[in-house]
Formats: structure tokens, sequence, C-alpha cells
């Protein structure tokens, strides 16, 4: 790698200062290969990319202001009166993990910032996970060769809920006490090992006295180790697989268009670091979150009204909410064979997200298999190119919406001024038929979209100019497209249903019947991208320029 | 015995007997009273009696019914005393102005002398809960033991910073900031529509005063950490980052990854 | 479309182009022209762009300030107020988002508008060569073939067998974490005391003992059984299985099954505090409707039909608690619950009635 010393070739030397520190360092570690490499590795630019980075840069935040907080924090759940400054808890009874959560509240200087800072940027983490997963899902990102990457960002996703559910326990305050007695309901409502699994995390009966040393060991150790692992991975696939692209002029599957690493990418991501870090401080510094003093020691017996947990616990929550536990007298939970099916617990608290996560772990095999696409892909789709894609995404995410949504059935009822049964009829109606309609109403926008673009390839953007023709006609004047322009909106596929081919013996079995239907079904509505005879026929069969215009004008009022 | 005969002549005998016998009338007082005193409250005069009755006619009769004892639109009001009248028509509750899941708090229709008019009314009929003396509303009780009482007694429903929270069809729990202290008293006493009554056998007039001393003081505190979100929870916190926290990182993003010009 | 080296991924594998061919598409017109900016043309506008990327980094340095100044001249003593902490945490924040923003958008600011920006084109290459990939196939099929593992069925067999077994004692070693569940959900401490005393119920969080007396109607007392705070140890545990709601109403408005006729006083009743759906604290009682609401579900338990499930979530009815009142006025639990509280559990059939004794 580094450039080897013998007598007789001319010896490099570096002649600026930058370049003796470079080369001492790669004469003793080596490293100029990886720098070749990446010194000058192109990014694409765009800001829909950033969400990624958003993520990585709170994790980095996350454990800064999380080491803060284990110098102060005790695990422990061991009987203590309050002796700190808050008057309101004075001489109250309360665990040792609670009294030092307090104390870095009020009694540690800029303990209450840092705290503040490490909620925010872990409500923060976990959203601009989700955020950056929606795009990579709604512009086809995961296709090959990303599948796995995908796989490890779901990993990630989990992991970091995981991480903020064991960390939004540790204060041992009133709301978290609840938040891990629903936990402990819902552990113990497995069947056959539920009341084991419960015993052993609690060590004992609820809450015991093990669960928050138990819970601070998971979260300050095994779960960011286990988070930094797969961000690694994720990164080293990013570098392998280099940056995807929009569609545009100049972008293909080919290649990556954007700036080179160092310098213009390297600032602009490393300053965005410290963007990111400035408005977790300004959250931090003006708005409360989790006011541990409000809520008071976890005791069994006490309970706030909105007891809810983190958003991103939250669908479940919301889904053990619309779960009715009788319909009519009959009773969802069942006794067979002498032991609890405790269903009205079970399958909300499993089926929604286990769906959720076992579709969005297998979704690229799933479309890979009904499109039969085999290629490599490095150009996004715009979201209205694919409509299928696009609206079964929609579904999902208003699936979860109403989840999420029912977890704050209270809250909607007293700030709407609705009543809380009501709430609850109307999400549970949501919960089903939510999704069909986000389905077909998004995809009929997205092929709407698609119309429009292919109106404005072919008949060039509306100027807003009304012109008077000779014989009295009112025309709106259309500009025509630039070359770059158009073939943003026309440098994309539509692929029509692919039909069930017969495999090697010549037969086309029932899997790829069934395979050839879906194919229909994701593709059959599809709007083609403008081809040049097309456009060539939109301008030249009228003849001249202005009756194109005026041809132009009626379609648009048509529409 | 025959110690306490020889001390019998002791100086300090004639004080400790004194304080003997105040302690023991003072503690029978006190079991005497400690489930709802049904004390008429006589600061009211006849003619505040008189008057109330007057205003009663004119203005609650119609659901309650004649002489409050009530009618199907209305419960009877003989026995619930003049705090539940004072909490009713000072934080504006009655009269109601239409029927709903229940009577929502609005600007008082009655003056305080009126209020007190009724007030003198409804206590004349029969004995109920009065309205409490100023030293159990002062707000200088034991913050952290009214802290304790209401997250025990009232937090499931008021939420534990007390900004409300919801029952069941359409009914809610309202939040308690800016609620005088009396009126929270009186609440407690007489439990109005589905609160459930705290009578001073259940929540001591001291413990109430701590409550309410709790109150006033997380009222006046504020958040130590800024803008509360209404207090609501996990709830705002998480709308908040959404839409607040993202929505300016996603401004940033733009800027970020625009051409400058 | 593109130059691709092989292994080309565009034209490998069965391929939906939808009847498009490469005559029928627009030709790729390639990257845009560069546009200058301002600051590339103008020295006044890159000299203008420089001093505001300095003042940014200016404005990190008085962040820098505010913080330090006020986590050292701002104490927070034993006395401190709310106010301090909030003005504190307050400059401490400012501090830092300027700090920070200060650096970040100097960077940026820098980056956009006096770096190079023009837009690079670089050839993607395929993650591994054709040859590499075959080769790659290759070896391992051959490391496979010289382990002989497909012609020795025996040793994979057996190797399949250990190693299926092996991770058991690392399952087997966490058996300490807890105890086992046996009857531990089954009781609560309103069983009667081993001499037969029966347990009072006393007022939550004070510990007192009540009376019947103090129930009056509409009155809602949230107990604990009597002696529970005096517990040394196990104390939330204990707490955690045996709160329970009492509640007054007129004697009228219940309809007690025949074998519960006297588990009430006088219309007071008692019922477990804890949800039958995942064990929230049913703690809302609405005096009028007498209705249970659980605030985290919003299960809904109706008391005039010994708190069947209304609404919500919760299947089965909270469990009452039978009470009397002993002799000297005191409201007493005659017995535990009949049935364990809170939720479901697997084994929890086997438990009911076990108290009944």
């Amino acid at each position: 790698m580094s450039s080897s010393l013998t007598p007789d070739a001319p010896v490099f030397v570096a002649k600026t200062k930058g370049g003796r520190i470079t080369d001492f360092v790669d004469q003793r570690v080596g490293g100029s290969g990886i720098l070749r490499e990446f010194g000058r590795k192109v990014f694409p630019d765009h800001w829909s990319f950033m969400f990624g980075e958003v993520a990585l840069y709170s994790f980095v935040i996350l454990l800064l202001s999380g080491t803060f907080l284990t110098f102060f924090f005790d695990p422990s759940m061991a009987e203590t009166h309050y002796a700190g400054s808050y008057t309101p808890l004075k001489n109250v009874e309360m665990s040792v993990a609670y009294s030092s959560s307090l104390n870095i509240s009020f009694d540690v200087r800029g303990g209450l910032f840092m705290r503040q800072v490490h909620h925010w940027a872990a409500l923060l983490f976990v959203a601009s996970v989700s955020v950056h997963m929606l795009r990579v899902f709604f512009t086809g990102a995961f296709r090959k060769p990303r599948e796995l990457n995908w796989v490890v960002g779901s990993v990630l996703l989990i992991l970091s809920m995981a991480a903020g559910f064991t960390g939004y326990s540790l204060p041992d305050d009133l709301l978290s006490g609840n938040g891990l007695r629903i936990i402990d309901g819902v552990i113990k409502s497995i069947p056959v090992i539920g009341t084991y699994i419960s015993f052993f995390l609690f060590g004992g009966e609820f809450p015991g006295t093990m669960i928050i040393s138990r819970l601070y060991m998971l979260h300050i150790l095994l779960v960011p180790a286990l988070i930094l692992l797969m961000i690694v991975m994720h990164l080293f696939m990013v570098v392998v697989h280099k940056h995807t692209q929009y569609p545009g002029p100049g972008r293909n599957d080919g290649n990556v268009v954007g700036y080179p690493l160092g310098p213009v990418y390297a600032a602009k991501a490393g300053g965005f670091f410290f963007i990111v870090f400035g408005v977790v401080a300004i959250m931090a510094a003006f708005f409360t979150i989790n006011p541990i003093w409000n809520y008071g020691p976890y005791d069994p017996s006490p309970v706030s009204a909105g007891t809810q947990p983190d958003w991103y616990i939250g669908f479940v929550d919301g889904a053990l909410r619309l779960m009715p536990g009788t319909i009519g007298d009959w009773k969802v939970e069942q006794i067979w064979f002498g032991h609890m099916f405790t269903f009205n617990v079970l399958l909300p608290a499993l089926v929604p997200a286990g769906i959720l996560f076992t579709v969005m772990f297998t979704y690229p095999w799933i479309e890979r298999w009904i499109t039969k696409d085999n290629r490599e892909h490095h150009v996004l789709d715009r979201p209205r190119n694919a409509p299928t894609r696009t609206a079964i995404g929609m579904a999902g995410f208003v699936w979860y919406c109403v989840m999420w949504a029912a977890a704050g059935s209270d809250l909607i009822a007293t700030h709407f001024h609705v009543a809380l049964n009501d709430v609850t009829y109307w999400l549970r109606a949501l919960f089903f038929i939510g999704p069909v309609i986000a389905f077909i109403v998004t995809k009929r926008v997205a092929l709407a979209l698609q119309r429009k673009d292919r109106e404005i390839a072919l008949h060039g953007r509306e100027t807003g100019r009304i012109v008077r023709l000779p014989h009295g006609e009112f025309i709106e004047v259309h500009a025509p497209l630039d070359e770059y322009k158009r073939y943003k909106l026309v440098g994309f596929e539509s692929p029509s249903p692919l039909p069930a081919v017969p495999n090697e013996h010549g037969v086309v079995d029932r899997k790829e019947r069934r395979r050839a239907k879906l194919s229909r079904w994701f593709f059959e509505d599809r709007v083609a991208p403008v081809t040049p005879v097309e456009l060539e026929a939109a301008h030249g069969h009228h003849g001249s320029h202005e009756a194109v215009e005026a041809a132009d004008a009626q379609k648009t009022l048509s529409h | 015995m025959k110690a306490i005969s020889q001390k019998r002549r002791h100086p300090l005998a004639a004080i400790a007997l004194l304080l003997m016998g105040l302690l023991v009338t003072g503690g029978l007082y006190a079991v005497a009273t400690t489930v709802n005193q049904a004390k008429a409250d006589t600061t009211y005069s006849a003619s505040d009696v008189a008057e109330g009755g007057k205003l009663f006619a004119a203005n609650c009769a119609t659901c309650h019914g004649v002489g409050a004892s009530g009618s199907q639109s209305g419960p009877s009001l003989v026995g619930v005393g003049a705090a539940a009248v004072d909490f009713q028509v000072g934080t504006g509750r009655m009269p109601m102005q239409m029927n709903g899941p229940q009577a929502e708090k609005k600007p008082a229709q009655f003056n305080e002398a009126q209020t007190k008019q009724l007030a003198a009314y409804v206590a004349s009929l029969a004995p109920g809960p009065a309205i409490p003396e100023a030293s159990v509303i002062d707000g200088k009780g034991d913050a952290a033991k009214g802290g304790e009482l209401f997250r025990t007694n009232c937090a499931m429903c008021h939420n534990a910073a007390a900004a409300g929270g919801a029952l069941t069809r359409g009914k809610f729990a309202p939040a308690l900031a800016g609620v005088s202290g009396q009126h929270i008293y009186e609440a407690m006493v007489t439990g109005p529509q589905n609160m459930p009554v705290f009578n001073d056998a259940n929540i001591s007039p001291e413990g109430k005063r701590d409550i309410i001393t709790y109150l006033k003081q997380i009222e006046s505190n504020g958040s130590p950490g800024g803008a509360d979100l209404g207090a609501l929870g996990p709830v705002s916190e998480g709308l908040f980052v959404w839409i607040a926290g993202l929505g300016v990182i996603i401004a940033f993003t733009i800027w970020l990854t625009s051409r400058t010009s | 479309m593109g130059n691709h080296s092989d292994g080309s991924p565009n034209h490998s594998g069965t391929v939906a182009t939808a009847g498009q061919n490469e005559v029928e598409k627009f030709q790729d017109p390639g990257i845009p022209p560069h546009r200058l900016r301002l600051a590339d043309t103008d020295p006044r506008a890159a000299k203008k762009a420089e001093r505001q990327v300095a003042l940014l980094f200016g404005i990190s340095v008085v962040g820098t300030l505010i913080f330090l100044v006020s986590y050292f001249a701002i104490d927070l003593g034993n006395d401190s107020s709310i106010a301090t902490i909030r003005l504190q945490n307050a400059l401490l924040g400012i501090g830092t988002a300027f700090a920070m923003l200060g650096i970040g958008t100097g960077i940026v600011h820098w980056a956009k508008a006096l770096m190079p920006d023009h837009e690079v084109s670089e050839e993607r290459h395929a993650i591994r060569t054709e040859e590499d990939r075959q080769a790659a196939v290759r070896i391992v099929d051959d490391i496979v073939e010289e382990t002989g593992i497909k012609r020795r069925p025996l040793i994979r067999n057996t190797l399949l067998g250990a190693v299926a077994l092996a991770p058991l004692p690392a399952l087997a070693i966490f058996g300490d974490l807890g105890p086992r569940p046996d009857f531990a959900l089954a009781h609560t401490m309103w069983a009667p005391g081993p001499d037969g005393k029966l347990k009072r119920l006393a007022r939550d969080p004070d510990g007192t003992p009540i009376k019947a007396a103090d129930v009056t109607i509409g009155s809602a007392f949230h107990v604990i059984p009597e002696g529970l705070n005096e517990l040394s140890e196990g104390k939330l545990n204990e707490k955690a299985k045996s709160v329970v709601l009492l509640m007054r109403l007129d004697p009228a408005e219940l309809h007690p099954s025949p074998e519960r006729i006297d588990w009430a006083y006088n219309g007071i009743v008692a019922y477990s505090k804890i949800c039958t759906h995942v064990g929230c604290p049913v703690a809302l009682y609405e005096q009028q409707t007498h209705h249970l609401l659980c605030p985290c579900h919003q299960s809904t338990f109706d008391l005039t039909q010994q708190c069947k499930v209304i609404f919500g979530p919760a299947s089965r009815p909270l469990p009452q608690l039978p009470i009397a009142v002993d002799s000297e006025g005191y409201l007493v639990a005659t017995s535990d619950f009949h049935e364990p509280v809170g939720p479901s559990y697997w084994e929890r059939e086997q438990h009911v009635l076990i108290p009944n004794s």
C-alpha cells in the first residue's frame, strides 16, 4: 500500500504540512488505500437522505449524555427517604433509583439539562430511524443489492425501541412503574411460560427489588453494544453499496452523482452533527420532558390519568386499548383444559406488532418475488412511480397511526370534547377500514400525479399567461420543458404485469399462478412514461406551435 | 395509687389536671366531628336565608323543585350543605346552561353576595357540609404529605400534575390549575357530580389542607425544565418531537442540501 | 443505459421492461451544466460569506461562554427555588445550542458558499467481479467437500445434536433469576392471620383502620390491609396485590349473587383495585354512574353488577373482597380474595378458591 522504497526509485516527499502528517501516519499504520477510496467518495445530496444521519447523531448524543447520567444514577430499589431540595417530595419514602434521578434533576448542576437532552435525543433517535425507514421504503432503496441492509436497519429500529423502553423505566417513578406493570401483565398472558418469565424478569413477584438494576444493565451495556454493532454493519454496507440517488439527468444505475466526501460532503455532514445537537439542546432548554417529580415514586396503588408509554411503544398500548375484552356476554379470554388463554391481551400485544415487523423484514423479498426483478437498483423510484408499493406503505403507515392514536384516546376525548367510548369505537372501525381507504386513495393520488407528470412532459408547464387567439378563444400558454427537467419526468420504468411463466417442466404451477395474479395486482394500474415518439406526436400532428398550445389548453381544461 | 395521691398536691398538679381535661374534651370533640360535621353555619343572617330563598325560587326551583326537594330534572338539595352551593354556583357550573355529560365550569352567574344568600338558604334546609374555614385552605400545610394523598386519591382522574383526564362517555375530570383552594376543598367534601365524596373520616381537614398546599405549590412553581407541554405526559412529548423537533431538523436539512445562489 | 462492467446488473435475470426498448426511451442528457454561485464570480460576495462564517463561529464562542457563566455563576444550594433551576437549565441549553449551532451552521455555510460545488459523477463498480463470484462459490463447495460432511452423516448428525443441546446450559444458568411462581400469586395479605384474626381495612397511604360509619354514601376509600406499612420486606409486592377500593352506595343498587349476599356491609363493598386486564390500578370511581374506569386502557366495570366488564379490553370482573364489621365497628376482610387478583396467567384456574379456607 505505501510506496515501497527502492534505491533507484525517486522518493515521494510530501510538500505540505498536512501531507507530511498523512505520510507519517501512513508509513506506520498504512491506510492510504482507504483514504484513496474514501477521500473523494461521492455522496448524492438530498434533504431526505439526512435522516439516517440524524439517527446516528442522536445516538452519539445519547452516548455522551448517557455517560454523564450514569455517574450520578444509582439503580437500586432499596427504600430511602428523599432528602434533596425538591420540597413537594421532602421525606417521602421512595427507591434509591428515584431519589438519585431527582438529585440529578435538582441538585446536580446541569443534571436536569442532561436528563432532558438524553430523553429528547432518545425520542428523536427512534423518530429519525422511523422516518429514515419510511424514506427507504417509499423510494424503493431496499431493493437489490440493499436487502440485507434493510434487515439490519429493521433490527436497529427494534433495538432503538428496546433501548428507549429500558431507559424509560429506570427512574422508577409512578408513570414508568405502571408501564412496567402493563408489561408484566402482557408477559403473564403468554401461554405455558408467561408466569415463569414474569417471575424470572422481576426476580419474583412484581415489582420485586431487581428489575431496575437488570434493566439498567441492559440499557447501558447490552442494548447500546448491539446498536453499535448494527450501526457498524449498516455503515459498512452503505460504503460497499455506495449511496442511492434520485432519478434525474446524468444519473443512472451505473454511476453516483453528488459531491465528493472531502471537503464538501464531510463538512456538511460534520456540521450537521452540531446542528442536531443544537436543536436537541434548544428542546432541552425550554421544554420539559418526563417530569418525574410530578409523577412521584412508584407505588402499586396510585395511578395518574393519561398513563402512556413513550411514543414508540404507543402503537402496542393503543392496540391493547382497542381490543374488546368481551363481545356481548362472550368473554374473549378463554379457559381451555384448565388453563387461561388470555386472547384479549395476547392478540393485540403480539399480532399487530408481529404483522408489522414480519412484513417489514420480508418486504424486499416479497416484492422481488412478485416482480421477478433481480436487477441491481441504485436509482430510486419517485414514490408516485411505484403506485402499488407507495399504497402498501401508506396502508401500513395509517394502520400504525390508528393504533398510535388509540394510545392517546383519553387525551383525544378531553381535548376534542368527545366521548372516550366513541373515540374507541371509531378507532376500532378505522383499524380495519383505515388501511383499505389509505391504499385506494394513495394509489389513485400516485397515478394522478404520474398523469400530471405526463401532461407536463408532453405539453410543458402552465405559465399562467392567458392569450386570446384571433378567433376569440382564450388559451393559457404552456412553456416547454428543457431536456434536463423533462428527463426527470420521463426517465423511469413502468413495468407491466408479468404473466405466469412455465417452469423447467413446462408447467405453470400454482405458486407461479399466484405470483402472476399478484403481479397483475401490483402493476395493472400504470401510467407509462412519455416516449420521444409521443412527444413528437404531441408537437407534430397539429402542424403549428400555436395549435399545439390550443390543444393543450383544451386538454388541461378537460381534466 | 399511693404515688399518685402523694403527688396530688404538687404545684403542677392543677396544670396537669387542666391539660388532661382539655385533652379529653378536645379528643372527644375530635371523635365526635370526624364524620362530616353536620353543624349549621351560624354566620348567615335571617335576611340572607330569605333573600336566598327568593333567588332559589327564581333561578333554581325549575329543576331542583320548590323547597329544593328535587324534581325529574334535578336532584334534591336538602342536606347538600352550603359547600355544595358555593362550589356549584361559585364555579359557574350551576345554573346549568344545557344538558350534557356533565355540568361544566363557566363564568359565575351570581355575584358573591347572591352566592352566599343561596348557600344560606340551602344550608337552612338541613345540615350539610359547610364552607371551609380559612385556616384549612391557606396553602400552608405539608406539601409532601399532600402530594402522597393527591397521588393516591386524586391523580387517577385529575392526572398527577393536576392537568385533568377523561372519564367514561364524555365526562371528564377537570384540570385544577387556577381553581381556588376553597372550591377544591368544597369539591372534596361534597363530591360534585361523579366525583366521589372525600369526607373528613377519609381525608382529614388537615390532609385536605395538605393537598391544597401541594396543588398550589406545584402550580406556582411551574416546571423546572421549561414549558410543560400541557403536563400531559408522553403523548404531548411524542407529538412535540415529531412536529417541532423533526420539523426544525427537516428545515435544516433542506437548507443544508440546497444550492446557494 | 450506462456502461456496465461484467456482471452488469441491468441485463441479468428475467426482467420486465414493460415493452419499452432502448429506442423508445428518452436519451439521458447528462448532468446539467454547472451554474456558478455569486461567491464564485464576485470576490466581494466571497469575502462576505467568509465573514458570515466567522461570525457564526463567533456566536459559538459566545454560546460556550454563556454555558460556562451560567454553570458557575448560578448556585444550586439547598434552598434553590424551582425558578433558579429553570433559569439555569434554560441558560445552559441556550449556551449549548449557540455553541453547537454556531459551529454547525458555520461549517455548512462554509461548505455551501465557498467550497467547490461541482457535482461529480463516479462510476459504480460491481461489488465483486464475475470471476470472484464463481471462485467464491467454488471455494465454499471445495471446503464443504473436503470436510466430507455430506459423506459422513454420522458425524454430521451427532454434531448437529451436540450443537443443538450445547446452548441449554446457557439457558439453564439463568434459572436463578427468580423463584418458581408456585402459589405466590394466589394469596394476598387479606387472608386471616394464623390466629384467625381478621385483617382490618386501612387507609392508603397512612394505614389507619376504617370504621364502617366513616364510609358515607358516595365515598370512595383507597384501602390497604392493616399492617402492610409495618412489613419490613416485600412491602410493595404485597401492596401490588392487596390494594382495594372501598365504596358505599345505596344497598338497593347492589345486586349481589346469592353466594355473595354477605360480602357487603350496608351497601359498603370492596373490590380489588388491580385491573384484570394487565394490572393497572382501576381507581376511577364515578359515584353517580357507579362505574369504575381504568385510566390505562379504559376497561370499565359496573359496580352494580358485581364489577362486570361493560367496556374495554378486560374480560373478567374485578375480584370482590368479602367484608364485615368487627366488634369495634371497624371494617374487616372475612377472608382472602376467592380468586387471584390482577391480570390472567396460565396457572390461574388452579389458584381460584384456594384461599377459601
